[in-house]
């Protein structure tokens, strides 16, 4: 069989693996909100769904970044101590000038120098992905600690809390936000020369860079779209707890990854949709809010979270060796 | 690297050089040393263990509640050893025989370890040790302390199992050459399996020392300690890609961290801006590594 026959094989067969992948973590969703509906009396109230919107908006924002990173088979471990950093230095910036916008510009900002010193070391370093961000994971954390000094910065203008508990038409802004990066993750991986060109660097990077992909640079631009979209997350973080200390974005790195794994993305690159990281996102968020509803105490979140993780790469691996 | 370490703290801080402060540097890495020399060994199969500080806690706080509710410090450190052994054969399954990444298998290990022990402690430290425990710690034999002694005892094992065995030669292999193993029929999965057990059970007897060390045990005790671990090997020249290991190199990178932490506790430095210092640490030596891979 020559390339070109292969390839168009693949993508049918990808195609419809994608419908079934999806079809599957929809119906999983709906298990779990069937499952929750009848053990709480809470959970179908509009205030505790709204509640889960939000959450899963804030996970999504933070996991669909990483979603690139993963599909290049990269890996992004510094995306909660990111939003740590990113939230402190754009609290300060509000407390400071009192400008609601040059804090959004500092967070963003923040995350997004992040995302490219990740990047430049995975590149031009050649470290391999989990270990250059497990290293910046911990240096964020120093630096974070270090400058907040165990401080709370809390109360920002009302105009800047809008953005993460203010509502349009009775939907929380923050769900607005998901579904425009939504959009945009969506249309960039999938219709642009730039979204497939991730996707070929993911399933085979010799072939890509063969083939005139400019291999370094889309990696630094993923990196740096991941770390920015941390940077985004923060400062909905920000305004809707209204406070920033120092461990603020510790316990989101595992849920995020587990939400991109749930959603289908394979750890092994080339593989996965923004909009199945959306259903992960929704299923992590669930499950968790579910734990909550049942007052199972939140020393169990780590543990059921790393067995989510597990489970998902190991029916990813499967299906990958299925599908070889 | 170590020698200008050295050189720095000794000249900027009048306590260092002193010779209680260097016998306090050694016997303070020698936890950090039983975590180390395993996961030498896993990153040489081209592996990694996230989830070995996490570990170390869950073992930790399981020696704890053990000696506190039964007494017995044998019981409580084979309780200990268990855990380790569990954790291990759990990671190695994972990893040998599901086909799972190493570091995701382990940080979804290290998601499992870090909520048992939250779970199990409900975020409160475990107190009550014997001085039997405590003793192992601060004790002395033939006026050497005993960390420094078990320690000395963990590296030879390590350092046997490694060049003189037929195990050692098959994780050289392993990261060098896994085809070849396949070849020579050797069986790979339990191989494997067997240097993640190794792993767990180092976490072990870790344990028993980071307890008697804090006459405690704590949820986030050892949280992090597989950054100082990874950190130690990554300045002692252990290669993360081509599975070329130098044990010898591991014990120096663990004296550096040693001494770079003690350095800079002593200038009064916190332990934040710590934690920053040791990922620039691995940063650099990582970037050493890579331009000499590139020659």
């Amino acid at each position: 069989m020559n390339t070109a026959t292969a390839k168009v094989v693949r993508s049918r067969l990808a195609l419809s693996r994608d419908v079934m992948q999806a079809f599957y973590r929809l119906l999983a969703v709906v298990l779990l909100c069937a499952m929750l509906a009848t053990l709480s009396d809470v959970f179908l109230t509009a205030n505790n769904i709204l509640n889960v919107l939000r959450q899963t908006a804030l996970l999504f924002l933070m996991a669909s970044g990483l979603t690139l990173v993963i599909l290049t088979a990269g890996l992004d471990l510094s995306v909660g101590a990111n939003v740590g950093l990113s939230a402190c230095l754009a609290a300060s910036v509000i407390k400071v000038t009192g400008s609601a916008s040059l804090g959004m510009a500092t967070g963003i900002g923040c995350g997004a120098m992040i995302g490219l010193a990740n990047g430049v070391l995975v590149t031009a370093l050649r470290i391999p992905s989990f270990i250059a961000t497990y290293g910046m994971m911990w240096m964020l954390t120093g630096v974070t600690y270090y400058y907040m000094a165990g401080e709370t910065i809390h109360g920002f203008p009302p105009a800047f809390r809008q953005l993460g508990s203010g509502y349009l038409l009775g939907v929380p802004m923050p769900v607005y936000v998901m579904v425009l990066f939504l959009l945009i993750g969506a249309l960039f991986a999938q219709r642009t020369i730039w979204g497939q060109q991730i996707y070929a660097i993911g399933a085979n990077p010799v072939a890509a860079r063969l083939s005139g992909v400019p291999v370094e640079r889309r990696l630094v631009l993923v990196y740096t779209v991941s770390g920015a979209m941390a940077g985004l997350a923060s400062l909905i973080i920000l305004a809707r707890i209204n406070s920033a200390q120092g461990d603020i974005g510790e316990e989101l790195t595992l849920p995020a990854i587990a939400a991109i794994l749930v959603g289908g993305t394979s750890l092994f690159g080339g593989f996965g949709t923004v909009a199945g990281t959306l259903i992960g996102a929704l299923f992590l968020t669930l499950v968790l809010n579910g734990m909550n509803l049942l007052q199972i105490n939140s020393s169990w979140q780590p543990l059921v979270t790393g067995l989510i993780i597990l489970l998902a790469v190991w029916i990813d691996t499967r299906t990958r060796r299925i599908g070889e | 690297m170590l020698v200008v370490l050295c050189a720095v703290f000794g000249t900027t801080s009048p306590g260092f050089a002193t010779s209680a402060n260097i016998a306090n540097i050694l016997t303070q890495s020698t936890i950090l040393l039983l975590l180390a020399l395993p996961m030498t060994v896993i990153i040489m199969t081209e592996g990694l263990d996230l989830s070995i500080g996490a570990v170390l806690t869950f073992a930790s706080i399981v020696l704890a509640i053990t000696v506190v509710t039964t007494g017995s410090p044998m019981l409580a450190f084979l309780a200990a050893l268990a855990v380790g052994l569990c954790f291990g054969l759990g990671n190695g399954v994972l990893i040998a025989a599901f086909d799972i990444p190493p570091f995701i298998t382990t940080l979804g290990t290290l998601g499992i370890a870090q909520g048992l022990s939250l779970v199990v402690t409900d975020g409160q430290s475990v107190v009550g040790i014997p001085r039997s425990i405590e003793n192992i710690y601060s004790g002395t034999a033939a006026g050497i302390p005993l960390p420094i002694i078990i320690a000395a005892l963990a590296y030879s094992v390590t350092h046997a199992l490694l060049y003189h065995t037929r195990f050692g030669t098959y994780v050289f292999a392993l990261g060098g050459n896994r085809e070849a193993l396949k070849v020579a029929g050797i069986s790979v999965r339990g191989m494997l399996i067997r240097v993640y057990v190794f792993g767990g059970l180092m976490a072990g007897f870790a344990a028993l020392l980071m307890t008697a060390r804090l006459n405690s045990a704590h949820p986030t005790a050892g949280i992090g300690m597989e950054f100082d671990a990874i950190a130690s090997i990554a300045v002692g020249g252990t290669s993360f890609e081509r599975g070329n290991g130098w044990l010898l190199g591991t014990l120096l990178g663990v004296i550096a961290v040693g001494v770079l932490r003690n350095g800079l506790n002593l200038l009064a430095v916190p332990s934040s801006a710590q934690v920053a210092c040791i990922g620039a640490l691995v940063i650099i030596a990582l970037f050493i590594d890579g331009l000499r891979a590139e020659r």
